[in-house]
């Protein structure tokens, strides 16, 4: 029996050699650890490849998505990235800073018609491109859209603060739902700069001053964000949705369930509840006065650094950049398809799918997080910041803090390379 | 006492050599290296070089100082207020930004009070710092006691022979054995605000005249409720040292007070307590240790909310070390937990020293 396995090993051994002899490896890191379908369409795209061509053979390694930022990190420190990594949109231009990533080396044919979220730039270069974009969208049912009267929102003609807050006061009013609005305080994290920035910047504020993303006074503390912030604040000390204590499995199920009248929530979670809501429709983000906006960009491609064999790598991504692989992932996890083509191969984006509003909002509301090496630090004070007024702190103290804590973190920095 | 160690001892040396060489390598080399990089600017990722800045992250820290403000009078120089009749005072800001006092740059209010009509404003450079400094004293404050004493009486329960009683040790220490994640996990269930096992018990007994708590989204109670958690996770543990103290003392002291006629306090008081002396001495410290070094819990129940007030040290250094790439701030906070630390344990080493 022992002979037997080693006689195995030793079998697989050499074969592992001999493909090796012949294809360069080139190491490649995926957030998408645990999930089963994720692990199956990327597994496909790198069989695909390994297999089209003989000089380059991808060793895929996936990590679970709550810790792979920092495993990157720790390997960039340690000094061992693998060539092909997959990055968050809006970290991106951290680590390219950093000096972890080196500009893509892809035919600009290859990225023609891709959504604007799904490219990664940061100086000026492309650094990542992304086979999906995601969006959020007002999760509502049709029948109490019509049981209050309300007008149906649309892309040309989103709501606005007054029609969206007669809306929550109509699902209070009806006392069927625990809250009118779930926005999701649970999903603590990347979460709150993503959904909820948006918000401030159709106020008319934003996180960071994105002229010279060396400061933000005035942008984070002017009179739009303090509008926004105690607007904000309103929301939970008058009940109309739960705060930061949420339970997380009511976050993933609240509205499913009936407990919820909206939900502020990613395409993602769209399909399940396709299954569950029969009426559920998708609405726009409302327009708080400066133009409706909700987040852009989601994970992307790029290359190390320190890859030795970038033409492998970027051979790689530009494989991968098909729309077939795309529509794989939208129709496997249900994520936004980067060009309109891979969208019309998907069930669910395709016209008349289910989704197909999703795409819509990606083209038309989204607008990209901050692109500078200092959003990750801002990012976090920012959801902190939303936390604390949640709570109840004073909305213009918190505020002021918050620049205060963004500015001080960029002088640290020596302006993470933007020319003040 | 050098001679013993050096003369004829390879072996033993040998035998302590992989155990030194992971302490050295694993606790005392990071240790130096958190001394140093408290001195730089070091980030956890930058292109920029790391540069020596003295003790500014120190000073980022631990800044205090404390401003008066006159409240805002109008042109009679009758003092306004607002609709509620409280005194209005300038924005703490207005000094904090203004280039009149370059020695406030960057500071927050942290608390205030009135002496007369004018405020007076605690401000501190780091805020956050302050709040987690005194969360984490609070916290050392109500655990350490509460848990020795309570392990020390669920260490005399058990102490007894009875049948089965191993059932009941076994079940006290259950809790230690299970990881802290998951142990925090349940609790965050159990305190749940809307149907938590503990809101339901609570009004349950009180036949539904108790009003649901959201336990851990409420300030005045989030401190609160973790503490009551670690206690009841690391009683356990405890229990089993005070169990082992107990049995040290010979029976037939017991004996002998017993014949003379002591009765049950007095056995403890003049018995049991004194020769677990060096017991209580032990777990004084091994718990203000591991209540200074609070961290699983805040992770994963509350993240240092709502409005910090659950920040703790331990979870600042983390969260600006690794979250906000900080490692100098980060490396600062865990040289200030050490000097805390230290002292706290020389100062109990001296007033239960040996006399």
């Amino acid at each position: 029996m022992a002979r037997k396995t080693l006689l195995l090993t030793t079998a697989l051994g050499l074969g592992w050699a001999a493909s090796a002899q012949a294809q360069t490896e080139i190491g490649m890191w995926y957030h998408g650890a645990g999930n089963e379908v994720e692990s199956a369409i990327i597994t496909r795209i790198v069989d695909d490849f390994n297999a089209g061509q003989s000089d380059w053979m991808v060793t895929l390694e996936s990590f679970p998505q709550n810790s792979y930022n920092d495993s990157v990190v720790a390997g960039a420190l340690a000094g061992n990235l693998p060539c092909i990594l997959d990055v968050d949109g809006p970290v991106m231009p951290n680590w390219a800073w950093s000096g972890y990533m080196q500009p893509l080396a892809i035919d600009a044919s290859l990225i023609e018609g891709y959504l604007p979220g799904t490219l990664g730039y940061w100086d000026g270069e492309l650094y990542s491109v992304g086979l999906w974009d995601a969006a959020v969208a007002l999760y509502a049912r049709q029948s109490d859209l019509d049981a209050w009267g309300l007008r149906t929102p649309t892309l040309a003609e989103p709501w606005t603060q007054e029609e969206f807050m007669a809306a929550l006061d109509a699902a209070r009013a009806d006392g069927r739902y625990e809250y009118a609005l779930d926005l999701g305080m649970a999903w603590t994290g990347e979460w709150y700069p993503y959904a909820f920035s948006p918000f401030l910047q159709s106020f008319g504020g934003d996180i960071i001053d994105r002229e010279t993303y060396t400061s933000a006074d005035g942008v984070l503390n002017g009179d739009a964000a303090l509008a926004f912030g105690e607007w904000w604040q309103m929301l939970f000390a008058e009940g109309y949705a739960p705060g930061t204590s949420q339970d997380p499995a009511d976050r993933d199920s609240g509205f499913n369930e009936g407990k919820y009248a909206f939900a502020w929530n990613g395409n993602w979670a769209a399909v399940p509840t396709l299954g569950a809501v029969e009426d559920v429709v998708f609405l726009p983000a409302p327009d708080f006065g400066n133009g409706p906006t909700i987040g852009a960009g989601s994970w992307q491609f790029g290359v190390s650094a320190t890859c030795e064999t970038p033409e492998g790598a970027n051979a790689f991504i530009a494989h991968a950049l098909q729309d077939e692989y795309l529509a794989a992932f939208s129709d496997g996890i249900g994520l936004i398809p980067s060009t309109p083509g891979a969208a019309a191969m998907t069930e669910n984006y395709a016209e008349g799918g289910p989704l197909e509003v999703f795409f819509g909002l990606s083209a038309e509301q989204a607008l990209v997080r901050p692109v500078t090496p200092g959003y990750v630090v801002a990012a976090q004070v920012f959801e902190a910041a939303l936390a604390n007024i949640a709570n109840g702190a004073d909305v213009a103290d918190e505020l002021d803090a918050a620049v205060d804590a963004i500015e001080a973190d960029i002088e640290r920095n020596q302006g993470y390379g933007h020319d003040g | 006492m050098a001679s013993k160690l050096t003369t004829s001892n390879r072996a033993g040396w040998g035998f302590a050599l992989p155990g030194f060489g992971l302490i050295a390598v694993f606790i005392v080399l990071p240790f130096f290296f958190a001394f140093y990089f408290s001195l730089t600017n070091q980030r956890l990722i930058s292109p920029n070089p790391t540069e020596y800045v003295g003790l500014d992250n120190y000073r980022s820290l631990l800044g205090l100082a404390v401003i008066t403000l006159e409240p805002e009078r109008d042109d009679a120089g009758q003092i306004l207020r607002d609709a509620d009749g409280a005194i209005e005072y300038p924005r703490v800001r207005t000094i904090t930004r203004s280039d009149d006092f370059p020695q406030y740059r960057g500071m927050r209010e942290w608390f205030r009070w009135h002496s007369g009509d004018t405020a007076r404003v605690v401000i501190a450079s780091d805020v956050v710092f302050m709040k987690a400094l005194v969360n984490t004293f609070l916290f050392v404050l109500v655990v350490a006691p509460v848990q020795a004493g309570l392990a020390l009486c669920l260490a005399l329960l058990i102490n007894q022979r009875l049948r089965g009683i191993n059932i009941y040790r076994t079940i006290y220490f259950m809790p230690v054995v299970v990881s802290i994640v998951v142990v925090s996990l349940l609790w965050r269930f159990i305190y749940d605000g809307n149907d938590g096992l503990l809101n339901n018990l609570l009004s349950a007994l009180s036949f539904g005249a108790f009003e649901g708590r959201d336990w851990l989204g409420d300030p005045s109670t989030a401190l609160g409720s973790i503490m009551a958690m670690s206690i009841w996770q690391a009683v356990g543990f405890h229990m089993v040292i005070w169990l082992s103290g107990l049995q040290t003392i010979s029976p037939t002291l017991y004996e002998a007070a017993d014949i003379e006629g002591a009765n049950r306090w007095q056995t403890f008081r003049y018995v049991t307590w004194p020769g677990l002396r060096n017991t209580a001495v032990l777990i004084l410290i091994v718990i203000t240790m591991q209540c200074f070094a609070l961290f699983a819990q805040i992770d994963v129940m509350t993240n240092g909310g709502p409005l910090d007030s659950t920040q703790t040290l331990v979870f600042q250094a983390v969260e600006r070390g690794y979250g906000r790439q900080d490692i100098s701030g980060g490396s600062a906070i865990s040289v200030i937990l050490f000097l805390i630390v230290l002292s706290i344990s020389l100062v109990q080493r001296w007033l239960t020293r040996g006399r």
